[in-house]
């Protein structure tokens, strides 16, 4: 087996350095010299293991959380440095000098913005979505993860991923599809982290001690498959040349501009709504200590919500070249969508029942229903929003950017945070958190920088959508468009200093985390006695 | 490896929620149990209103794919369409005042006039979409941009001369008829004392400067090489283009730094022939519109 994988990583370690030596462009010459760099120090700690004695297998009664608390860990990271990011470009946006012209074109908007939405979406939401996957199937199946180290590769993969797209995107490589940003190589690459992914978490539900597969794996397992189908299609691309980043769009026109938005919309419904939904699923009622509200409500949610989802992407093209009757059809979905998307929130909020007097004392607790709230909120002004009238005035307009944050931070954000704090003194054995007033200070700030945020959006967003179809008794536009963009500046001041309240709450989080880490130390759990492996 | 899968069947009427008095599923998951309460009513009927709506509104609008096309929706309605009607509306609402301005000779027609206050309102709109970008949304222009605010004309400020511009540009290499000029690149033809004192004449014909010896020898290069364009006492010459000198406005910066660079290497603004772009009225309306912005002259006699 160690032979297999040194004639891998040396074969991948001399391609890379061919690469790097051949290579058309920067980002793909950086990329390949830091692949390089990887798969040697692989292949020399494959080495080091060869013919040694194999160290005794880790023991199949306990959980598998080392790669959990890593999770933890790169998660608050990359929160700290995609909301830093957020926050830079929301000041470069009022005040243009912050595109400095020292740090050109590495740290112009242009190529910032990727680095955000990638950097809170993929690296933030996507490690807390693989670390709180990996807790709760083990949890909830009452058996050790699947795969052994695979879980490892999943995490170290991932995170090269991150890497690969965020260095890519300052050196100037990307396919200019919106979140789907990187180029064909770091695309093939997380395929790969991605199935393993799917493998682990798979394997560990097929070889659960429960009869059921709980609720939260739906979502979870839901969200994984679809993930992986969405970025294969939407990815389909022909290199230009294997020694270079610039790769061809399999599908042109409105067809490519369709599959981007089926891509794009269900990024937002399964990797930020599926997947975070099972979060909700097993951390609010863990957090309330109480059953979740209804069942069938949790079933015929989770199917309505994953059929409906998928057709509703064509309310990102309304007034396009996309033919009406796909615009038509996205538009209804996207309403019949409303109701399904709220049954998670009832589930949620309703598991409350009999513990709502949680709230005035537990900081975590409140995290979890206004994330609920921002949930609720959002699922209904999307469905909103895609009603072509309304369209009309949202489209290309702050609003947009406004919906999209009072998802991202309202819900995506704070149910993460407390899913955090749920999960870092149990992994370190210490009883809670450092500080719970920090967390009360976290929470506030948080949910201040969002209603700066999403309020400064929405002023600024109707206003603009408003000034650009204002006409006179005639008939004629009356504002040129750079009016609009001096008006915005106030609104665009006031989001600016949100992502700074916001940031700040993080990095109280950040230090709370650190110090309750200090004081522990990390600590196995054990699989239920009762399932454990019987004479084996 | 036996696997232990537990059995905790539900059993009717047993597992009983304390707080709520609501029956569970009887599963638990790591400690999680769920109650069976139906699913709430509201929710239900919300739904199913969805539902209702969303097949209507397929009835009514373009919506399912068929074999050859999608059907079109029985209010024959489609995005297109509106938005043609919207426009036919409003060419046939003001087809008239249009008519009139292409036939009108630009130079009669006096401010309080209808079609002058059509023209101007028309022009605005032109000029927020396409000229805003150069000249600024105000129109009061910006480095190597024209102010078309003041009465400072390059080339002409009478409504005629304006319309002229518009429609044909600047320097540009799409329309024959461009207004055309070009000042040479001194750097190859004086020497750099020379240039210098060039740029202290031209400065003191605006300020007063101290130099006034080297100002002197730069009046005596200045008739020598640059009056033929900008005329001898520097005022400009709007055949040519070339800006008034004495002025102290400046399109192309007047500090000494500037004018160097403006006097060695000479400038060369380019603007778009809009005739080209715009229809004819509106390339009338917008030069209207800047006639009417304050610095517009008389026709000459
Ligand atoms: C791409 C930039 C650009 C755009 C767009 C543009 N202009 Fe210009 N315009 C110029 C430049 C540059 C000059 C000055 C050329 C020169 O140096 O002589 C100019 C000159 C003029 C002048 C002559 C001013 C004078 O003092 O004689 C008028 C009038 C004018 N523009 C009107 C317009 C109108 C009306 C529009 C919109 C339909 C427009 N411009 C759009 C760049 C532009
Ligand atoms: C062939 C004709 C010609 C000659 C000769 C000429 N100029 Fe010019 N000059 C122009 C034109 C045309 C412009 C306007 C260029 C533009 O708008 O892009 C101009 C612009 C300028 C400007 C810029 C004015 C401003 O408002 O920024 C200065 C200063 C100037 N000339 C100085 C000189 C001096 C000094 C000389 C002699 C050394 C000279 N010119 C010779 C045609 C001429
Ligand atoms: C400190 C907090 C944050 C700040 C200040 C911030 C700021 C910004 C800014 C300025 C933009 C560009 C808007 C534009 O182009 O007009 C943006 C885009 C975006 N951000 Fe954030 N952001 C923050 C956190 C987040 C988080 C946590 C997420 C997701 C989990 C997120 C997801 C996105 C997305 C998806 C876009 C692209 C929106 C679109 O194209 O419509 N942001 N953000
Ligand atoms: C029922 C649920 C939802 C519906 C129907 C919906 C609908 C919409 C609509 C109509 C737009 C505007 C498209 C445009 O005009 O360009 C939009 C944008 C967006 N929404 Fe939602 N939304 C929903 C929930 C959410 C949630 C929960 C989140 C995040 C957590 C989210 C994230 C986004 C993002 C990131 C965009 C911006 C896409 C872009 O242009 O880059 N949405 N959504």
């Amino acid at each position: 087996m160690n032979y297999v994988k040194l004639t891998l990583l040396g074969c991948v370690t001399l391609i890379a350095a061919l690469g790097a030596n051949w290579a058309h462009d920067l980002s793909y010459q950086v990329h390949a010299f830091l692949i390089m760099l990887v798969s040697a120090y692989l292949f020399l700690q494959v080495l080091r293991q060869t013919d040694e004695v194999a160290s005794p297998a880790a023991p199949m009664d306990e959980y598998s959380d080392g790669v959990i608390r890593a999770g933890v860990i790169a998660t608050a990271f990359w929160g700290i440095a995609g909301f830093l990011v957020g926050t830079f470009i929301a000041f470069q946006l009022a005040f243009p000098v912050l595109n400095f012209e020292w740090a050109q074109p590495f740290a112009n908007f242009g190529r910032l913005r990727p680095l955000h939405t990638s950097a809170v979406i993929f690296a933030f939401g996507g490690n807390a979505l693989i670390c709180t996957s990996f807790y709760v199937v083990q949890r909830t199946s009452g058996v050790r993860l699947w795969g052994g180290k695979t879980a490892w590769f999943v995490f170290w993969g991932y995170q090269l991923f991150i890497v690969l797209a965020a260095t890519g995107y300052l050196l100037g490589s990307t396919q200019s599809k919106e979140y789907a940003e990187p180029e064909w190589y770091v695309d093939i690459w997380l395929t790969i982290v991605w199935l393993a992914y799917l493998a682990v978490f798979l394997g560990t539900i097929v070889r659960r001690r429960e009869k059921h597969i709980y609720v939260a794996n739906w979502f979870y397992l839901a969200f994984i498959i679809t993930v992986a189908m969405l970025h294969v299609v939407n990815n389909l691309s022909i290199p230009v040349s294997f020694w270079g980043s610039k790769s061809v769009q399999v599908f042109a026109g409105v067809q490519d501009a369709m599959t981007q938005w089926w891509y794009g919309h269900n990024a937002v419904g399964f990797f930020l709504t599926a997947g975070f939904l099972g979060m909700m699923y097993y951390f609010v009622p863990k957090q309330a200590e109480r059953p979740v509200y209804s069942y069938k409500l949790s079933i015929i949610h989770f199917w309505a919500l994953i059929f409906l989802y998928i057709w509703a992407g064509p309310h990102h093209l309304h007034y396009t070249a996309l033919p009406d009757w796909a615009a038509t059809l996205g538009m209804v979905f996207s309403i019949v969508l409303w109701m399904p998307s709220w049954g998670g929130m009832i589930n949620g909020l309703m598991t409350l029942q009999g513990a709502w007097d949680k709230l005035r004392t537990d900081p975590i607790m409140r995290m979890f229903v206004l994330s609920l709230g921002f949930y609720g909120m959002s699922t209904f002004e999307g469905p909103m929003m895609s009603i072509r009238a309304v369209n009309s005035l949202s489209h290309y307009t702050d609003w947009t950017i406004g919906h999209v944050h009072s998802g991202a931070l309202g819900w995506n954000g704070m149910i993460t945070f407390a899913c955090l704090y749920f999960l870092t003194p149990r992994l370190w054995g210490q009883k809670e958190m450092h500080s719970m007033r920090a967390i009360s200070w976290h929470f506030w700030l948080a949910t201040l920088g969002i209603v700066l945020y999403a309020s400064s959006m929405w002023v600024s967003g109707i206003m603009e959508g408003l000034m650009w179809r204002e006409v006179d008794d005639q008939g004629f536009l009356v504002n040129a468009f750079a009016d609009t963009v001096s008006a915005k500046f106030p609104m665009y001041v006031v989001r600016g200093l949100g992502g700074v309240m916001f940031l700040s709450g993080a990095l109280i989080m950040v230090w709370n985390i650190w110090m309750t880490i200090r004081a522990g130390k990390p600590v196995t759990t054990a699989t239920p006695a009762r399932y454990a492996v019987a004479a084996e | 490896m036996t696997k232990n899968v537990t059995e905790n069947k539900p059993v009717k009427g047993k597992n009983i929620d304390e707080t709520t008095g609501v029956e569970t599923t009887g599963h638990s998951w790591d400690g999680i149990t769920e109650l069976n309460n139906p699913l709430p009513r509201w929710w239900l009927w919300t739904l199913y209103a969805c539902i209702v709506w969303a097949v209507g509104y397929t009835i009514f609008y373009p919506a399912w794919p068929m074999i050859s096309g999608a059907t079109s929706g029985t209010l024959g309605w489609s995005t297109r369409g509106a938005v043609a009607q919207d426009i036919a509306d409003h060419e046939a609402k003001n087809a008239q005042l249009v008519a009139d301005l292409v036939a009108a000779d630009l130079p009669t027609l006096a401010p309080g006039d209808p079609l002058h206050r059509y023209a101007v309102a028309r022009g605005g709109a032109v000029f927020r979409a396409n000229c805003s970008q150069c000249h600024g949304s105000g129109a009061a222009g910006a480095l190597g941009y024209p102010n078309l605010l003041d009465d400072d004309w390059l080339w002409g400020g009478d409504v005629a001369s304006i319309a002229m511009t518009i429609d044909h540009g600047i320097r540009n290499d799409t329309d024959p008829d461009a207004r055309w000029s070009q000042m040479p690149a001194f750097g190859d033809i004086l020497s750099k004392p020379e240039i210098a004192s060039l740029v202290t004449y031209v400065i003191s014909l605006s300020a007063t400067v101290e130099d006034r010896a080297q100002a002197a020898e730069g009046a005596v290069l200045f008739s020598e090489n640059c009056a033929a364009c900008h005329s001898d006492d520097a005022t400009g010459n709007r055949d040519m283009g070339a800006p008034n000198l004495t002025d102290a406005i400046w399109l192309y910066g007047g500090d000494t730094a500037s004018l160097t660079q403006t006097i060695t290497q000479a400038r060369f603004g380019v603007m778009p022939a809009w005739g080209q772009r715009l229809s004819d009225v509106d390339v009338d309306a917008v030069a209207v519109y800047v006639h009417s912005l304050g610095g517009g002259e008389q026709a000459p006699e």
